[in-house]
């Protein structure tokens, strides 16, 4: 984990409510995909914890959704420069994925696939990525998941685009070795139930300080009390524990 | 001895800066971070005689200029405690540290404080009667003089090192409490704990918090806690330990002119996780600027 300024280069907007923001800074504490940054915004007392979509030699990307007033502020944001924590969680592990892993994204679930997606293809794994979204006019990032050489399929619940149904819909009828997952819980859980394969999610929790020192974001698994902001965001397969 | 040292009960901090309990964990995270070495000492997590999961999620909510937490004392229990947090504790922090203890009932006080007296490197029981966010226990002893008076009487009983009581702010009249945990034999007060605190969500029109109601803690709180600081070092006699909404070199030096020996700060650590180094680099210069030689001749300056 490391502090340090970061520069906004662009913040610009890809649907209704989702924006993407490029940031110039030492990203060298970022060391998987599935990690997050904390953000701090003036007049805003917490941080805002938000998953790295991308990251290169000193950019770094993240996509979010305006969802209250702190999200709006960045939205807002053009120009100047962000106080950010770096290189919080644990990211995905790579080394599991096979030879042919699915990479499955849900909403704001799908940014952090994007880093995920970018690195398997570069160890030479074939990806094939599912996007779930509830309607058309919220996709974002296909065009950029086919670009990195991901067979990609989208599906919407209201069948305006893609495969109607939800991400398990798309996938039911698919071969993979391993699976990779982002999205809101009831999604999460879908996923975990319908997955023929074990598997790594990633869990969103509201956090005090995301570095693991004020437990906000406990929660129970097999293997005992973790942090979300410590220990996970990402959990594997075998050891989450729904809790309802 | 340097100019921001201080003397907490009979042991000579190099500065009165101390992390909170519950923002610090057992000191490693931070570790990462910086030396904490250069902390005065820091009050580690909450440690109760079981081990315990805490509160239901979510726990944190944010308010203007603070926040409220209901993490309900999640710790380990006091057996783990020692056998697996103190011993990497030891291994980045070489100072004498605070050890925070919560209970359930008077007996439980007791045997943690004691298991935890004879641990080399505490150096302070911290006994906590005022956490706001679990049942029948915590603040309950805090809230009445004379089971805060019952729950101090029964750690002196079994501990040689200082005693430390950190009291709510949740009451009508801090100063009774202050007092009689005093008489009970207190060789120190620490205060405020968090004041208990709720928001609610307007799309869910529920409460944030799934306890619906936390202990509100940062920067808003810390006029509160001046006043309350104040009150309590000029009714006792005992070093007062200062704290609620410190988040910089000169709200430490307010809290000392309040009366407070030395400081602890809480949430601004989990804003920024260098508050209390940085505070402690900056307050020579904020010494300098007030005309101020020596932190230990201010104390309870503020008449």
């Amino acid at each position: 984990m490391k502090q340090g300024r970061f520069v906004i280069k662009e913040n610009k907007q890809l649907t209704d409510s989702v924006w993407q923001m490029t940031l110039c800074g030492d990203v060298s504490a970022i060391t998987a995909p599935g990690q997050f940054v904390n953000i701090q915004l003036d007049g805003r007392y917490l941080r805002r914890p938000i998953s790295v979509c991308d990251v290169n030699e000193n950019t770094l990307t993240i996509v979010y959704k305006v969802v209250g007033k702190g999200t709006e502020q960045m939205a807002n944001m053009q120009e100047g420069e962000l106080d950010v924590l770096t290189g919080l969680g644990n990211g995905y592990d790579l080394s599991v994925a096979g030879e042919n892993p699915v990479l499955i994204g849900g909403g704001v679930g799908v940014p952090p696939m994007y880093l995920l997606a970018r690195r398997l293809i570069e160890q030479g794994k074939k990806v094939k990525v599912i996007l779930g979204f509830n309607t058309k006019q919220e996709i974002f990032y296909e065009e950029e998941f086919k670009a990195l050489g991901a067979d990609v399929m989208v599906t919407t619940v209201d069948g305006s685009y893609g495969k109607k149904g939800f991400v398990t819909n798309a996938l039911e009828d698919l071969d993979y070795s391993y699976f990779y997952t982002c999205g809101p819980e009831p999604m999460l859980k879908a996923v975990y139930r319908a997955s023929t394969t074990s598997g790594q999610m990633s869990f969103e929790k509201r956090m005090g300080c995301g570095f693991g020192a004020c437990m906000g974001c406990s929660c129970k698994t097999i293997t005992g009390y973790k942090r979300i902001c410590k220990e996970g965001p990402v959990m594997r397969k075998e050891e989450i524990l729904w809790e309802d | 001895m340097g100019r921001l040292s201080v003397n907490l009960c009979g042991i000579q901090l190099d500065n009165p800066v101390i992390p909170a309990s519950g923002t610090f964990g057992y000191g490693y995270e931070y570790a990462e971070l910086y030396d904490i070495n250069c902390l005065g000492t820091f009050s580690f997590k909450g440690t109760t005689k079981q081990p315990r999961f805490g509160n239901p999620t979510p726990r944190i909510a944010e308010c203007t200029a603070g926040m409220i937490n209901a993490v309900g004392l999640q710790n380990p229990g006091v057996e783990k405690v020692i056998s697996e947090e103190l011993p990497k504790l030891k291994e980045c922090f070489h100072k004498p540290v605070m050890a925070n203890v919560s209970g359930f009932s008077i007996e439980e006080y007791a045997h943690t404080c004691e298991k935890l007296d004879k641990e080399e490197q505490v150096g302070w029981l911290e006994v906590n009667v005022s956490c706001p966010n679990v049942h029948g226990g915590g603040m309950s002893f805090g809230t009445d003089p004379k089971a805060a008076a019952e729950v101090t009487a029964a750690v002196k009983k079994v501990t040689t090192k200082p005693v430390i009581v950190k009291l709510s702010p949740n009451v009508t009249d801090i100063v009774s409490i202050a007092k009689a945990c005093e008489d009970a034999g207190a060789d120190g007060i620490s205060l405020i704990n968090t004041m208990l605190g709720m928001r609610i969500d307007l799309r869910t029109k529920k409460p944030v918090i799934a306890n619906k109601m936390g202990g509100f803690s940062g920067s808003a709180i810390f006029p509160v806690a001046v006043r309350m600081v104040y009150q309590v070092a000029n009714a006792v006699s005992v070093p007062v330990v200062g704290m609620g909404g410190v988040t910089t070199a000169e709200d430490v030096v307010e809290m000392m002119l309040a009366g407070a020996t030395a400081v602890e700060i809480g949430a601004a650590n989990l804003v920024n996780p260098f508050t209390c180094r940085d505070i402690i680099e900056q307050l020579p210069a904020v010494m300098d600027k007030y005309g101020i030689n020596t932190l230990q001749e201010i104390i309870g300056g503020a008449k």
